[in-house]
């Protein structure tokens, strides 16, 4: 692809958007995350924070430092052949996930929607690889795309007012992670012991976008020794680079 | 130890410029709503380097110094009072250990910040003292001010005459006394801004103005939209002419900026504040220029906006 596949769009006097289609697609989302690795690298004068999402950057700037014009040209210099980087770090992390009971009370209700066995649910949530297009609504929620059609369902009709930290849920085509407690319209089929999101850590978001997350299954007495050995600071996530 | 909270007012909250480097995870910016008058507020109480300060909305509340202090009020005028006597807004004052300070209901605007010479001393949290309400994030514990909180304040090298006093007497307060080389703040003044009911907002047109039509784009700058009594620090609702789009306002969710006008499926105008969410759904037609952002931090509900392009 060349640069003119980036559309620069004005945020205010203050940010501007560089945007690669109007699609969620890993091929434009990893040109997102390109970006931002390029502009990081090359420490661009006046850039204040850098927020990738589906299929845009959105770059913010300090007009005391830099204008419009000149970050704008900047940003179409660094956006040109950005299919030929391999920037993606390429981070995939094991999320351990108890699913059903009290963990996934609605796994359920998705036997009877989708017409598979609780085993083939859980077999087809972990078996596949998700990857984290973005962060938002939350502090540290993940917005991650590849969900299985076959175990999709429409989110609740009624949200529930409180859903605990740690849940896995299904809202139509998505799945993902409540990184706090937070009322949510979700169908939860689970829940990790792992802390998404602790704003005492020195990395309070567990993901960033680009990374890859995995599920995998385990008993409701795995969860509860993770949970302990997570607060006492004896276990580690297993991470695997690419 | 230093400020005890007797009333809260209505909502109040610590804040300072807020909690930047961390929208890629999520975390909501928070911070003042009204960045003119915070600047102004720790200019003339001598703090230079980001000081959290109290932020009241509509209703200012009680507040009782444990220690010597000086503070300066800039923002909506909620006529502050010192032990029952009047105390300038836009100008630093002197309060003696013991006495109560009191903001009443804001005359016109709607916020009012309150600093004081060394600051509001809370924990840092990811970088900033910005209270979060929907996190439940820095500022005090988390949340809003209640009744019997004690607030702690920074020390500071300032000082400033009592201007109410008597020209011969030489009254003086010292935030942090014993100290030599103190700055005094006496005679710092800033001029305090008219707030209208009728609001000009000038907008930089984007991100997705391409979502509207040219009907659409005129009702947005010709309509008078009126801010509604769901507005609040997360963002400024209105109602008003609804503006055409040319296929619907839902976009593939993208970046949100401290002054997006998102358009809603019915066509109306919600603008995006200081406790905004990170990204959104929703096409946003144009982005408040920043100077104004101020002007929309102190509009009550029934005020009315006109959408100026300056692009």
């Amino acid at each position: 692809m060349t640069e003119s596949s980036v559309r620069i769009l004005r945020s205010g006097d203050r940010a501007l958007v560089a945007e690669f289609g109007n699609q969620i697609e890993p091929a434009i989302n990893d040109r997102v995350h390109a970006l931002e690795i390029r502009i990081r690298e090359s420490c661009v004068p006046g850039v204040t924070e850098l927020v990738p999402t589906f299929r845009s950057l959105l770059i913010c700037y300090d007009p005391a430092v830099t204008e419009y014009e000149r970050i704008k040209a900047t940003v179409r210099q660094l956006a040109q052949n950005l299919d030929a980087l391999q920037e993606n770090e390429g981070r995939t992390l094991l999320i351990p996930c108890c699913y059903g009971s009290h963990f996934g009370p609605d796994l359920k209700d998705m036997e009877q929607h989708t017409g598979l066995s609780r085993d083939e649910i859980i077999a087809i949530h972990s078996g596949t690889d998700y990857r984290v297009y973005m962060l938002g609504f939350l502090p540290g929620f993940v917005y991650l795309g590849g969900l299985d059609e076959r175990i999709a369902m429409p989110r609740l009709s009624t949200p529930r007012v409180r859903i605990p930290k740690g849940s896995v849920g299904i809202g139509g085509s998505q799945t993902g992670v409540y990184p706090l407690d937070s009322p949510g319209g979700w169908r939860l089929i689970g829940s990790t012991p792992v802390n998404f999101y602790d704003p005492e850590r020195e990395e309070p978001v567990l993901c960033r976008a680009g990374d890859t997350i995995r599920f995998y299954p385990i008993t409701s007495a795995e969860y509860y020794d993770i949970h302990r050995m997570s607060a006492q600071g004896t276990w580690t996530l297993e991470i695997r680079m690419k | 130890m230093a400020i005890r909270v007797i009333h809260p007012g209505a909502l109040t909250t610590v804040q300072d410029l807020g909690r930047f480097g961390y929208q890629a995870f999520g975390m909501p910016c928070s911070g003042v709503m009204d960045p003119q008058a915070y600047r102004a507020a720790n200019y003339l109480v001598g703090n230079e380097s980001g000081e959290a300060v109290l932020e009241c909305t509509l209703f200012g509340g009680i507040y009782q110094f444990e220690k010597d202090a000086v503070c300066a009020l800039t923002g909506a005028d909620m006529l502050p009072t010192l032990d029952g006597t009047a105390v300038p807004m836009y100008r630093p004052f002197p309060v003696s250990r013991g006495q109560t300070l009191m903001l009443g209901t804001a005359v016109s605007g709607c916020r009012t910040t309150l600093a004081v010479a060394g600051g509001i001393d809370v924990p840092v949290v990811m970088g900033s003292r910005s209270t979060n309400l929907k996190c439940a994030l820095g500022g005090y514990s988390g949340r809003a001010l209640q009744a019997g909180d004690v607030l702690p304040v920074g020390a500071s090298k300032i000082f400033c005459k009592d201007i109410s006093a008597a020209p011969d007497s030489s009254v003086a307060a010292i935030a942090c006394s014993g100290s030599e080389n103190l700055t005094d703040v006496s005679d710092r003044t800033v001029e305090a801004p008219e707030y209208s009911e009728d609001l000009n907002i000038r907008v930089i047109l984007g991100p997705q103005d391409d979502y509207f039509t040219e009907k659409g784009l005129d009702t947005f700058f010709s309509g008078i939209y009126t801010v509604s009594q769901e507005s609040d620090r997360m963002g400024c609702r209105l109602s008003g002419p609804a503006i055409e789009s040319k296929n619907g306002t839902d976009i593939i969710s993208d970046a949100i900026v401290f002054g997006s006008i998102q358009v809603t499926p019915a066509g109306l105008p919600i603008i995006l504040l200081a406790d905004r969410q990170t990204t959104g759904g929703y096409a946003k037609i144009a982005t408040v220029c920043s100077d104004d952002l101020p002007k929309l931090a102190q509009a009550r509900p029934g005020y009315r906006i006109h959408f100026e392009d300056i692009t």
